[in-house]
């Protein structure tokens, strides 16, 4: 029998704020256990939440570029548990009034085709603290206690593991995109929980769903969703039934296990959150964030296109993260007649040091400005194209300005037409067979005898001065 | 309104509490009387009063996104009744979150 994969997804994301969401305390990633902490996050008694305005606004700018509808008016509510993740012993969520509602991610596969998965809602929370277990007891890190979290829940619109993977990568652009996160993954400023199930080929009813958990990463949820629907499906064709429960990702073992859960604890007894006040947001104020949300990335690769005369192929792998877009952009800083240099080199020598999903191209020692040196320096004849690239590698490793390096390494291109003459004179001599072939009219042997001169300099020299030179002498 | 005890021993878990039986007993009758005292309100009519999850009419109420300086380590650790290092400790925990 055939079965049809359906899946949806919960994104958790940390929106990218200075201080929390409820408190001021410093919401950066790290530091000293317990060293970003006040009275309003550790849950003291008497303490008041007050909301930050610059979370609301990363939230409600992802739930537009999500396409959602936004409430004219909503509120938060509790959330009770108790576990010493969330000392209050409640989390401040949204329930009854998510922020955003029927919103819509718009996937491209790989073979152009279009799918839209459809967003059930968006909504603001608090995130949790971390939990050592060790020993008997367990270590509690509130630091991260009461950070801003936006949680996305998508329909169960996707399909199959192509199609997760593009979601995935598409949700992790759309919020890059938009600011509203770094989504470090290896941080945890970006996670996804997936909800997989099974169901007989062309069956309307939804078959048994599993949650999974504890993915750190896009691979991993990729590894862990293949392992799932497996399961399911030997389950299934032995005739088991699929149990729905949340289990946990064995990234070492590479499987799938039930989480251990008291029966009932899922019984969160939300409630409107009566420590904060309503949030109206109105017309004018939803067309301030609409007009403030940044192009998205399918419109900036057709601006690549025609205004930097790029390939379409270039605008995907430039556009892809907007801040590799950003850097680019930077890079070529209006000279459209270097774009296409500019793009090579960040294609080919850049982006290979971006090998992991959390590598950032803001952090490499290799800078924008730098790149616009290197193509100026090739432009005006200063260096050849060969040496650009040995600079280029060198400005990579060690962020080094490239007219320092062409500097201290002498590096620079003869361009001195009595300096090359020699080289000339040197090398037709050296190939009398070559120089008859190409006075027979054999142009093309003329590219070998260049090639030897630029050897003979030891690439210094300036290849159209080689040509012209050469030229006249043949 | 009232409560049964099966809900009794239902909230008890779901706050990590084990009352005795004797406790138990009491907590269900004694919840009765809360949520009977309370249910005076329902005499009123509201038919025409929205529901509000807030007493004072405000909207928006937000602060700027401003880092101010935390407790130090101590401080935050002072009231916990066990600590390691710079961390609070916890007893064991038996089930994930």
């Amino acid at each position: 029998m055939s079965y049809e994969i359906v899946i949806g997804l919960e994104t958790h994301t940390e929106l990218h704020t200075r201080s929390k969401v409820f408190c001021r305390c410093d919401a950066g990633f790290g530091g000293e256990p317990n060293s970003h902490v006040c009275p309003v996050c550790l849950g003291l008694p008497g303490t008041l939440p007050v909301l930050n305005r610059r979370s609301l606004e990363l939230a409600l700018l992802t739930a537009l570029a999500l396409e959602c509808e936004i409430p004219a008016r909503f509120q938060f509510d509790r959330k009770n548990y108790y576990y010493p993740d969330l000392p209050k012993n409640y989390q401040i969520s949204q329930e009854y009034q998510p922020l955003g509602r029927n919103g819509r991610l718009l996937l491209v596969m790989p073979d152009g085709r279009e799918k839209s998965v459809r967003i059930h809602n968006v909504h603001l929370e608090e995130d949790a603290g971390k939990l050592l277990h060790e020993g008997g007891g367990a270590l509690v890190d509130l630091n991260r206690a009461g950070t801003s979290l936006l949680e996305i829940v998508s329909y169960p619109d996707i399909a199959s593991l192509a199609e997760l993977d593009v979601y995935m990568a598409t949700m992790r652009q759309l919020l890059r995109y938009v600011g509203a996160s770094d989504c470090k993954m290896q941080e945890g400023s970006l996670r996804f929980e997936v909800n997989i199930s099974l169901r007989p080929a062309g069956a309307t009813q939804l078959g048994t769903k599993v949650e999974l958990k504890n993915i750190g990463s896009m691979k991993a949820a990729m590894r862990a969703a293949g392992y799932e629907i497996e399961r399911q499906r030997e389950a299934l064709e032995a005739g088991r039934e699929i149990v729905q429960e949340t289990r946990l990702w064995d990234e070492e073992r590479g499987v799938t296990a039930p989480m251990r859960s008291k029966e009932g604890a899922k019984d969160y007894r939300y409630f409107p959150e009566p420590d904060l006040v309503p949030v109206e947001v109105d017309a004018a104020w939803l067309e301030a964030l609409r007009r403030s949300l940044p192009e998205p990335a399918t419109a900036r690769r057709r601006r690549f296109v025609a205004q930097y005369g790029l390939p379409d192929y270039d605008a995907g792998v430039l556009t892809a993260d907007r801040q590799v877009a950003d850097w680019f952009e930077a890079a070529v800083a209006g000279r459209t007649d270097q774009a296409k240099t500019i793009s090579n080199w960040v294609m080919t020598h850049i982006l290979k040091e971006l090998p992991g999903e959390d590598d950032r191209i803001e952090d490499l020692k290799v800078k924008p400005e730098h790149l616009a040196q290197l193509a100026e320096l090739v432009s005006s004849g200063a260096i050849s194209g060969n040496q650009a690239k040995e600079v280029l590698l060198l400005v990579i490793e060690s962020g080094q300005p490239p007219a320092e390096i062409v500097e201290a390494r002498g590096m620079k291109q003869l361009s001195d037409a009595s300096l090359l003459e020699k080289f000339v004179e040197d090398v037709i001599a050296a190939n009398p067979k070559q120089v008859e072939q190409y006075r027979a009219g054999k142009e093309a042997v003329l590219g070998y005898l260049v090639g030897q001169v630029m050897k003979a300099s030891k690439g210094q020299a300036n290849p159209k001065l080689v040509n012209e030179l050469l030229r006249s002498r043949l | 309104m009232t409560i049964s005890r099966a809900e009794v021993e239902h909230i008890a878990l779901l706050s990590r509490l084990s009352p005795s039986e004797a406790e138990l007993e009491r907590l269900t009758h004694d919840l009765a009387e809360i949520l009977a005292f309370v249910a005076k309100l329902s005499e009123l009519d509201l038919s025409e009063v929205p529901p509000t999850s807030h007493p004072v009419a405000l909207v928006n109420v937000t602060a700027p996104d401003e880092v101010e300086p935390s407790l130090d380590n101590d401080t935050a650790l002072r009231n916990a009744p066990s600590r390691q290092g710079p961390f609070f400790r916890t007893p064991k925990i038996v089930d994930a979150g």
